[in-house]
């Protein structure tokens, strides 16, 4: 069984010291040690931490690494991402492993050895189906290589004994940029910032024209001046390292060799607005990080760049602490992810206010993306115009892609904005690329006539994401991958995306099961129209652009699975008779119905 | 729809009739009534099966396999369908067996419920078999019109025929104060 | 003495507003009717239902969380926002167990009522038939989470007015459910009291009390002589007198 915190695949268990305190983290190990967390364990911590019941149990259930029922000793989490997931290559992986650890996906083993379900995108996209065992990931994974593992199990081997090389994650960068070619030195954007004072520095980001690297893309700039203006004695920097995107692993490989940037340029906002604390919220998939980024913490502050008089300035303080998400696509979005470390469920504010004047604890808050920063502590070390002079006029600078799906070198590709769709392609070496998914199921599915589009904030945006799919797959297979997952990462706050993101799923089931009618493509129109314009947050929002996107500039697509029929039932009729069926054992021809 | 009587078909899937009942109410405009229509397949006449007709009045949901083969032979001879009622319109009372799995059900009634003798499922092959759930009409067939109610009230019967009996195209029933108990 | 009121303007009718209020704050201090179920006056707004979006120039809202601001240009009574609004709340009766013809809350119900304002005839939606529990331990309140619709206004009762933090919202997605803040979850283990207002203020037929039902006749009950926009304007001028 792997430590607590799985730093024996990564380096040392040190973590005890940062923010142990955390509901979070007092969960996680709770999860960790009795394979789930029922109610008496829920009114320990609620009583332990002055906290109330109902909302220790909100944030268990909440969360998709929480669990009420016990899970196995091993258990094992397989991606559904359509580039890291079990059905990725030709054999449906989970269900291969179901059948010979004879475990049902979603059910622990009467015996308590073994679980397995599916879980959203874990960031490993350029490894090929990959999945979490008891948290860490396992990724390359192939028919062999299950049956391997499921010996494995059988023997009662612990993960830590079982093949380095399955633990492997590399970083594929193939195409390094403005960032990456560049790396800085330890401390020098401080010192360079340190020299003027704080209004320079943020002069000098304001003048970059850096936007946020997440996806939303405001002014990086404006946002910190803003957050410096707001009223208040305190204030917070936030990195969100919550990529949950399907598709993006960018922020995997900067944490993983960037992580010293980051910090800088979280110091430096730390600087700029006037902050002493910070928070690095850290997705649950990527925990096995969590070693090697307290040991870059540690470093840091051994060398005077972190905690108490930084550089020597008197007055200058700033801590950084990692909090480590459970599992929650939604905790991507800003505010969802500020109440997440409030210790609360992630379901996105009412805005405005905005985090910059109302955030952490209510307080000014700036949060970031990990890209951001480590561009803020790049344009403070080498000036802006180098940073300006690349990109387009509304889009300054470079942008990391994670490419990822059908092409020969999957991984990471840092471009200057305004590079053609069509350039990435061919670097990568794609062919007979039928569609390419920009900015994850809550972007654009972009087809071939549209491969000249650039990728920027102006014209086809993204945080990173860029999924390549070839001729071969069925496009509908993709929405409905999409819509069941948006359907899974609802937060469940508002009607239009709890209820809609589901009958979204349904119906295109209905259609991809070649039930479907031009009836039902009308109805998937209506629906994603309500989803999308009366949802209370960006998820629901982007929820329905992929079926749009299908509908407009994949016409043929739909038509050809349509039933003949003007009208189907809502269900499989004969489906449904299937219960009387069993019950009666009845199989005459007046127990079907077509 | 001038010289010939318009045609009406009737029937009660998974109802009670109450709609029926509440048709009838209309009392004595029934007489003025039966000069311009005539009924098919119904309680009141005695046809077994629906043939060409203008207008199907659907009470009752769907709740097992000959409901669909009868909602089917309706939608299928009739010009116009009519959901009335909860039930026809939301799977009603009977619906509320949806809370539970079918196997719960026949169990609790065949096997444990309280004064159970021969406990059995019933498999004869002339009974039709139970769906998993009591469905509306409208998720089986397309529906044109719905008139809600528990029972509708007998002047929005009529609301919605004489309309339809004028040939107007779409009576508007939602201009009516409606329920949906 | 005259005060000059700032002006919104509500299909173009101009409607003043106080510093701090929400567009639906204003507009129901007008008599004008914007529809909601997660709003009640006096309670922190919560925007979850969705009911009360309306366009404020150009940009769809929730009236009950959007301040009001000097000059706004705001659509409400319009034919897609209430198409929408019908939409809505046909996904509000297919994720549940909604069965009026059986429920102790049918003609007091706002769930009820707004379908009707809105003309919905039908659900349009395949039925979700959710199993979620029922909670009869206590001995005067029972809860019937079939019919629960998140709206949250138990919540913020409890926490905000009965300062009694009895009922708190768990899960994610269609797993959402309301849940009773006690260890055992059970109803019966709180201190929800009838005179709560936590235990007066639900919508629908989700929080009743025991042995009260089919108290009032059909034809005398709330929504049999009124529609919901003119209670809901009732309500907030009683709000406002107290």
């Amino acid at each position: 069984m792997l430590s607590q915190h799985s730093e024996s695949k990564t380096g040392k268990n040190t973590d005890a010291d940062f923010m142990a305190d955390h509901l979070l983290h007092q969960l996680h190990r709770l999860q960790q040690k009795h394979r789930h967390i029922p109610p008496q364990l829920i009114a320990e911590v609620a009583r332990e931490s002055g906290l109330p019941v109902s909302q220790v149990a909100a944030v268990v259930n909440f969360y998709s690494f929480f669990y009420q029922q016990p899970v196995g000793r091993y258990h094992l989490l397989f991606s559904n991402c359509t580039s890291c997931g079990y059905q990725s290559g030709e054999v449906n992986l989970l269900a291969l492993l179901c059948q010979r650890l004879n475990i049902t996906p979603g059910q622990m083993r009467t015996d308590g050895v073994a679980s397995a379900d599916e879980t959203s995108c874990i960031g490993m996209c350029d490894h090929g189906p990959s999945a979490l065992v008891n948290g860490v990931p396992i990724v390359n994974l192939d028919e062999d290589r299950i049956r391997q593992l499921c010996d494995l199990i059988a023997a009662n081997q612990s993960p830590d004994d079982w093949p380095a090389d399955w633990f492997q994650i590399n970083n594929h960068i193939h195409r390094p940029g403005l960032l990456l070619n560049t790396p800085l030195q330890c401390g020098s954007s401080l010192e360079k910032a340190l020299v003027g004072d704080a209004l320079l520095m943020l002069e000098s980001i304001v003048q970059s024209g850096l936007r946020g690297r997440g996806g939303a893309g405001f002014a990086t700039g404006k946002k910190w001046l803003f957050c410096r203006e707001a009223e208040g004695d305190t204030r917070y920097v936030v990195c969100n390292a919550d990529e949950g995107e399907p598709g993006t692993f960018k922020d995997r490989v900067l944490l993983q060799c960037h992580a010293d940037a980051l910090f800088e340029g979280m110091t430096l906002c730390a600087y700029g607005i006037g902050a002493e604390k910070g928070f690095l919220y850290l997705r649950g998939e990527y925990r096995y990080l969590l070693g090697h980024l307290q040991a870059v913490l540690r470093r840091r502050y051994d060398s005077g760049l972190l905690g108490a008089s930084i550089l020597g300035q008197a007055g200058f303080s700033f801590d950084i602490e990692i909090v480590v998400g459970a599992g929650a696509y939604i905790c991507g979005e800003e505010s969802a992810l500020i109440e997440s470390l409030e210790g609360k469920p992630g379901i996105p504010r009412i805005r405005p206010p905005f985090p910059v004047t109302h955030g952490y604890l209510g307080r000014p808050t700036v949060v970031n993306n990990v890209e951001t920063f480590i561009a803020a502590a790049h344009i403070i070390c080498y000036g802006s115009d180098g940073f300006s002079a690349v990109g387009t006029e509304k889009s300054p600078g470079s942008k990391l892609l994670s490419v990822s799906g059908d092409c020969q070198t999957p991984g990471i590709y840092e471009y200057p904005y305004g590079v053609s769709i069509q350039q990435v392609l061919d670097d990568c070496g794609a062919t007979q690329v039928q569609a390419v998914q920009i900015g994850g199921p809550a972007g654009s599915l972009v087809a071939k006539k549209d491969f000249n589009r650039r990728i920027s904030f102006e014209d086809v945006s993204t945080g990173g994401s860029f999924l390549i799919f070839n001729e071969k797959w069925d496009l509908l297979s993709i929405n409905r991958n999409f819509a069941r997952f948006f359907a899974h990462e609802s937060c469940g706050f508002c009607t239009p995306c709890r209820v809609g993101t589901r009958l979204l799923e349904n119906s295109i089931g209905k259609i991809a099961d070649g039930r479907g009618t031009w009836r039902d493509v009308d109805g998937i129109k209506q629906l994603s129209g309500i989803v999308s314009r009366y949802s209370h947050c960006g998820l629901g929002h982007t929820a329905a652009n992929h079926i749009l996107d299908s509908l407009q500039h994949f016409p043929g697509h739909i038509r050809n699975v349509l039933a003949q029929q003007s009208f189907t039932p809502a269900f499989d009729l004969d489906a449904a008779l299937e219960t009387a069926r069993q019950l009666t054992q009845r199989d005459d021809a007046d127990a079907h119905l077509k | 729809m001038t010289d010939r009587k318009i045609r009406i078909a009737t029937t009660s899937l998974a109802g009670c009739f109450g709609c029926h009942m509440s048709f009838l109410d209309i009392d004595e405009q029934l007489v003025q009534l039966n000069e311009r229509i005539e009924f098919n397949r119904s309680p009141l006449t005695d046809i077994k099966h629906c043939g060409p007709s203008d207008i199907g009045l659907i009470e009752g949901g769907v709740c097992n396999a000959d409901n669909v083969r009868v909602l089917r032979e309706f939608r299928a001879n009739c010009k116009i369908l009519i959901a009335v009622g909860a039930c026809a319109i939301t799977g009603g009372v009977p619906a509320m067996r949806n809370y539970f799995d079918l196997r719960e059900c026949l169990e609790e009634v065949y096997l444990h419920g309280a004064g159970v003798t021969n406990p059995q499922i019933p498999d004869d092959v002339e009974l039709p078999l139970l769906l998993d759930k009591v469905y509306p009409i409208q998720e089986v067939v397309p529906v044109d019109y719905f008139l809600p109610g528990c029972p509708p009230p007998a002047d929005a019967f009529l609301a919605i025929l004489l309309p339809l009996l004028n040939g107007e195209a779409s009576p508007q029933v939602a201009d009516r104060r409606f329920y949906y108990d | 003495m005259t005060e000059t009121k700032d002006m919104i303007f509500i299909d173009g009718k101009a409607i003043g507003f106080m510093e701090g209020q929400t567009i639906m704050d204003a507009a129901l201090s007008a008599q004008v009717y914007i529809p909601h179920l997660c709003h009640y006056p006096g309670l922190t707004p919560s925007g979850n239902c969705r009911l009360c979006v309306v366009e404020a120039d150009g940009r769809k809202v929730a009236a009950c969380t959007t301040a009001a601001r000097e000059g706004q240009q705001i659509s409400n009574n319009t034919a897609e926002l209430n198409a929408a609004r019908k939409a809505i709340t046909q996904m509000l009766f297919v994720e549940g167990n909604h069965i009026c013809p059986s429920c102790e809350k049918s003609g007091n119900c706002k769930l009820q009522a707004m379908g009707y304002y809105l003309s919905m005839l039908e659900e349009h939606y395949p039925q979700f038939n959710p199993h979620r529990a029922l909670d009869a331990s206590h001995p005067d309140i029972f809860l019937d989470r079939g019919r629960c619709i998140l709206c949250g206004l138990c919540v913020r009762a409890s926490h905000d007015v009965d300062k009694k933090n009895v009922f708190a919202i768990a899960g994610r997605g269609a797993d959402a459910r309301l849940i009773v803040n006690t260890v055992s979850g059970k109803l019966g283990d709180s201190n929800l009291d009838v005179s709560d207002l936590a235990a007066n203020i639900c919508p629908v037929g989700a929080i009743m009390f025991k042995e009260h039902g089919y108290v009032t006749p059909i034809g005398e009950r709330i929504y049999d002589r009124q529609q919901i926009s003119d209670v809901a304007l009732n309500e907030h001028v009683r709000e406002e007198r107290r």
